[in-house]
């Protein structure tokens, strides 16, 4: 169980965007609304070099979030200790305003797969997650949140619904959540369930962060939709009023545009955020 | 070649290297680059990342790859130096090699 | 029914293995299609990624043939490691091994200087020294060792890597001509660029790193290579910032 003193989010109730090099010279030019920016762990764990120098950088500017991908939490194989004194080390020296990761798993017999990979929500999977959720924050030495996966099929085996599944960790942990909603509605529409259902099940008060994305739409064996969280596209309109029901039971928070294949050129990714912007702006006060 | 040469050699090589490396960097203006790659805005050198997204893109077969006639290689023909046999770099599909 | 996470993983990577039985949809039925949007998300990552490490390699053979070798590759060689940014390190000998590709020799040298340059862009800051370390007598000069910097790497190939590699990269490069080339890949700053190195030079550079001094290594070099330029060499390493400290053994007197 974690202390109290570890509990340190610090990202503003304020639009974010995930951070590409290719804006980096029109951020530090036009970043409004965007008030910090988010990264992926992995890719800021080289030993020096431009990434880690606009990182530098633009963190003397911004809150930053740093998002783990490759922890892979939801593992049956005990968490790579390099892997663990890389983040220690990235979050040491950054100090960032937000870490988080997924319930997924990425790695296997040693194989990193690249994508983040489904777990059945059984008493089993819940003791192993909260146990890897322990050893990351005792190393990393801070609270982590941990995000709601995107999910395209179910295990027979699931005997805990995502919500009371991701509540439990939270309180046996003392883990934040990362709440995606576009994950919400993909899994919802995916698996015949009401993202509304699942909001109302969700412990809102665990909440540090929002993710929005783009997602692409496609169809299963039996012509059921079939969404996937592509991270390529703007954030439909079912999103943005998925994520106006959020906060208006939540209250302000941190709201992050994630864009990460066919990244488009910066004002198409700020008009997103400005889009974030006006959803915080009309929660009643 | 005698000690003496040889030093004489390496001593005028290092010198002739210093001042034109001193040449250079007072040519350059030394500009806190970490912004904008030289190699453009994408800046590929960097390699692949992690990803959190999913794909739509459907996959490739995977296990079967027959080579097909595309690419610059097809522009480079090139002798192997070391064994003296002239093979040409051309894309001409080997039947020959293809797995069964 | 259970899944096992090694289940999982086998059916992930091989497309011929049936679908684990314990996932399904909301009905129940078997997850089919389902299944494969994880398929697809790894393979398709991982096949984008070897494009991105091997952009010179790709545009060789051709984005349908870089697919094709990808889509083998991911499957023999997946990731061992969350970094993304170091895939591919077997890249250069799994090319050595596809007789499609063995009238291409110089494919396999070319992902190596592919390789070096991508460590170089994620290698250690360092700071070089001023060239004006090395103006110390000659005496000293030889029995001065240095240290090179993380990012600096000298490759020899038996074939015209520079002037390929230039050829893919740069418009209006001259088409390469035969020959074997050295090549010195450093870091001045923040950007990696390969030099193409006098005959000898990668072989000089090696001993260096070796921590044989001036002396010796020019000494071993020469014998191999008579025609080996010090001067071009060094001077190279020292515009690409690649030497980072000048060290001279004092003399027992």
């Amino acid at each position: 169980m974690l202390d109290n003193a570890l509990r340190s989010n610090r990202l503003p109730a304020a639009p974010g965007v995930g951070y590409k090099p290719q804006h980096f010279s029109q951020i530090l030019e036009h970043a409004k609304p965007v008030e910090w920016l988010e990264i992926h762990a992995e890719n800021y764990m080289g030993d020096g070099g431009r990434p880690l120098a606009q990182l530098r950088h633009l963190s003397e500017q911004f809150p930053i979030s740093v998002h783990g991908v490759g922890l892979s939490i939801g593992g049956e194989t005990p968490l790579d200790p390099d892997h663990l004194a890389r983040l220690k080390h990235l979050v040491g020296w950054l100090n960032p305003a937000s870490f988080s990761e997924h319930l997924a798993w990425s790695t296997h017999d040693s194989h990193f797969l690249n994508d983040l990979l489904p777990l059945p929500y059984t008493d089993a999977t819940l003791t192993r997650v909260c146990d890897h959720i322990d050893q990351v924050q005792g190393v990393v030495g801070r609270q982590m949140l941990l995000e709601n996966p995107s999910s395209y099929l179910a295990f027979e085996e699931s005997t805990w619904s995502e919500p009371d599944f991701l509540r439990e960790i939270t309180r046996r942990t003392g883990c934040g959540l990362l709440l995606d909603v576009n994950n919400v509605f993909v899994s919802a529409t995916n698996l015949d369930f009401s993202p509304q259902g699942y909001i109302d099940a969700y412990p809102l008060d665990k909440v540090g962060e929002i993710h929005l994305g783009g997602h692409d739409e496609d169809e299963d064996d039996h012509g059921h939709p079939l969404l996937i969280d592509s991270h390529g596209r703007e954030v439909v309109d079912p999103v943005w009023a998925l994520l106006d029901y959020v906060l208006d039971k939540s209250g302000p928070k941190p709201v992050l545009i994630e864009w990460d294949t066919d990244v488009p050129d910066w004002p198409i990714l700020r008009a997103e955020a400005e889009r974030a912007k006006s959803a915080l702006d009309k929660i009643p006060a | 070649m005698s000690n003496t040469a040889k030093t004489l050699v390496i001593a005028s090589a290092v010198a002739a290297a210093v001042s034109g490396a001193a040449t250079t960097a007072t040519a350059q203006a030394k500009e806190k680059c970490y912004g904008v790659s030289l190699a453009g805005q994408n800046d590929c050198a960097a390699g692949p990342g992690t990803t959190c997204a999913g794909t739509s893109t459907v996959d490739y077969q995977g296990n079967a790859w027959t080579l097909v006639d595309a690419g610059t290689c097809a522009d480079i023909e090139l002798p192997k130096t070391a064994d003296g046999a002239d093979r040409k770099g051309s894309l001409e599909p080997l039947e020959r090699d293809l797995p069964a | 029914m259970n899944v096992s996470q090694t289940t999982f993983h086998d059916a992930l990577l091989d497309a011929n293995k049936s679908i684990p039985g314990g996932l399904v949809d909301a009905q129940a039925n078997a997850a089919g299609r389902r299944f494969s949007v994880y398929r697809n998300n790894v393979a398709v990552s991982l096949t984008e990624a070897m494009h991105q490490a091997f952009p010179v390699i790709a545009k060789l053979l051709g984005s349908q043939n870089m697919d094709g070798l990808a889509g083998i590759f991911l499957r023999q060689h997946p990731p061992t490691s969350p970094l993304m940014m170091f895939y591919g390190d077997e890249f250069p000998a799994f090319l050595e091994g596809m007789e499609q590709l063995s009238h291409l020799g110089y494919l396999p040298d070319v992902a190596r200087l592919e390789l070096a340059l991508r460590r170089a862009y994620h290698a250690a800051d360092c700071q070089p020294i001023d060239p004006e370390a090395l103006s110390v007598p000659p005496e000293d000069l030889m029995r001065a060792k240095l240290t090179l910097a993380p990012a600096a790497t000298a490759l020899r190939s038996e074939w015209p890597v520079h002037a390929i590699w230039l050829f893919n990269t740069e418009d209006g490069a001259p088409k390469p001509e035969a020959g074997a080339q050295d090549v010195l890949i450093t870091r001045p700053e923040y950007d990696p660029a390969p030099q193409l190195l006098p005959q000898g030079g990668a072989a000089w550079i090696a001993r260096v790193q070796n921590g044989q001094n001036i002396g010796e290594a020019f000494e071993a070099t020469m014998a191999e290579t008579p025609e080996f330029d010090l001067g071009t060499t060094l001077a190279l390493l020292l515009q690409g910032g690649a030497i980072t400290s000048v060290t001279i053994e004092r003399l027992d007197t």
